[in-house]
């Protein structure tokens, strides 16, 4: 499939089945745009009464070169990748990555809070040791063949879990080696108990960290606030900068949730920068249609706008040698992923769970606490076979919406849990955030394009 | 070609035959935690 837009003076070319990106000038924007459907002499025509320094020659020479990125499999690519999708995912059984759910409760009181401050709809709980080491080794005794496993401490707030979070480190460390195994820590965080012994340790044995701040103080604090309904910026913004010094290299984060109330969301996300953090993460919220939170469609053209802002921001910032980062402006054309983990979906109830802090089972975090999506236990393993098999059918195929997107091979089917709250089946569409989505690949990929252009000269 | 710039990209074809490892993060563990997205995942094999 074939996906054209015009961003920024960049006439961008996508051919999606092989991953190939194409600059165009407009005379060819405009012949690949007709080349399917017209015949030579059509095409001609057309162009040489819409640009009347174009010759007839010019135009052939264009559709010749038209015709060999097709023969080279760079355009008009057939997608025929479905079977694969659905095949591979049938046949595995591996499980990779598993959200230990260490806390089930809360030191914030944030009003947007799908997990519903923590609690997931249930009782405040802690997940001990046993149960935490017993996810580990059922982690291990179900991965096959895969070295990398992740683990990512969550919640609630994991850090209300601390000794918990730092024996289960030590335990997998001490388990990994003999297994065959590397064990990949991430933790999600407020950042209110973020002291030096936390980022010590975290900066020792994290190999991500996600840090939770909604941008501007005014923002942040009209959802992030605690229990007597206190503000958390002026709490957590210090411990992330100290947190961050002394990071090093490594990799983290800062997570924002923009909502109805911030549409302007960039001015968070630069609010972010100028606070000197480079790695930044901001995501539209998801909630009820009802929700005053809930992003409506008056403000939609206005968050179109605001990715395209950031686009070119960021492209200011990486001229003045002074980039950062947004995690879904993040495309590596060249080394990115292969057409394996484009097609398969996110894994969630299948290679990737949740473990709630009494070892239940779920597809992912989001689903935590629904009683229909208990996938089973960490003692006895995936025992309601009827709901994995829902997200194991699962695919970038699988919906029917996303038979004719482009977009497809950029989400893999998209977020199973969206689907779920947007229309109660994880096989419908959340249209809202697909149109997200799809705005922010074509910056993402605009934004690839205008850095190396300009690195070439 | 004149009005034809490709970027180097990754052959999404030939992965079919040289992809598949399955040593790449979850997509939904980095960082967003709500809206999949797998394009910006980085390949584990070098």
């Amino acid at each position: 499939m074939v996906h054209q837009y015009k961003l920024d003076g960049y006439d961008i070319v996508l051919d999606t089945a092989s991953g190939s990106v194409h600059l165009v000038d407009d005379v060819a924007y405009d012949i690949i745009e007709m080349y399917k459907s017209r015949s030579a002499d059509e095409i001609c025509g057309e162009i040489c009464a819409k640009y009347p320094e174009v010759t007839r020659g010019d135009v052939l020479e264009c559709l010749d070169d038209i015709a060999g990125l097709e023969a080279a499999g760079k355009l008009f690519t057939p997608d025929d990748y479905e079977e694969l999708a659905g095949g591979r995912k049938a046949a595995s059984r591996v499980i990779k990555a598993l959200c230990l759910h260490v806390a089930h409760t809360c030191n914030l009181n944030c009003a947007y809070c799908f997990a519903s401050q923590g609690k997931y709809h249930g009782e405040r709980a802690l997940m001990s040791f046993e149960v935490g080491k017993r996810a580990l080794d059922f982690l291990v005794e179900n991965s096959g063949t895969r070295r990398n496993l992740e683990v990512d401490f969550f919640g609630g707030e994991p850090l209300m879990n601390w000794q918990v979070v730092k024996d289960l480190v030590a335990y997998a460390r001490s388990i990994e080696k003999d297994a065959g195994k590397n064990f990949r820590f991430t933790l999600t965080t407020n950042g209110v108990l973020l002291d030096d012994e936390v980022t010590d340790f975290c900066n020792r044995e994290m190999h991500n960290v996600v840090l939770s701040l909604d941008g501007r103080k005014e923002v942040n604090d009209r959802f992030r606030v605690d229990a007597a309904g206190h503000g958390s910026y002026e709490r957590i913004v210090p411990n992330f900068q100290r947190f961050v010094a002394k990071r090093g290299g490594k990799s983290y984060y800062m997570r924002g949730t923009y909502t109805h109330f911030n549409t302007d969301f960039t001015r968070d996300i630069f609010h972010m920068a100028d606070l000197g953090f480079t790695e930044l993460s901001m995501e539209p919220v998801v909630c009820a249609p009802g929700d005053p939170c809930a992003l409506t469609e008056e403000d939609f053209p206005v968050l179109c706008e605001q990715y395209e802002l950031l686009a070119r921001d960021m492209l200011r910032r990486w001229r003045e040698g002074k980039p950062i980062t947004f995690y879904h402006y993040m495309i590596d054309l060249k080394h990115g992923p292969c057409i394996y983990k484009r097609i398969t979906g996110c894994g969630s109830g299948t290679e990737y769970m949740a473990v709630t802090p009494w070892g239940e089972l779920f597809p992912c975090h989001q689903f935590v606490g629904d009683p229909k999506y208990s996938l089973g236990n960490i003692w006895d393993g995936v025992t309601n076979t009827a709901a994995q098999d829902e997200f194991r059918a699962c695919n970038a195929y699988s919906r029917p919406d996303c038979k004719d997107c482009w977009a497809r091979l950029y989400c893999s089917g998209g977020c199973a849990a969206n689907s779920y709250h947007a229309t109660g089946s994880i096989g419908g569409v959340y249209d809202y955030g697909c149109r997200l989505f799809k705005k922010r690949i074509e910056c993402a990929i605009m934004l690839q394009a205008a850095m190396e252009t300009e690195s070439e000269g | 070609m004149k009005r034809i710039k490709t970027l180097e990209t990754r052959d999404l074809c030939a992965s079919v035959k040289n992809g598949g490892c399955g040593e790449c993060q979850t997509s939904c563990q980095s960082a967003c935690k709500t809206s999949c997205g797998v394009a910006n995942q980085p390949c584990e094999k070098k």
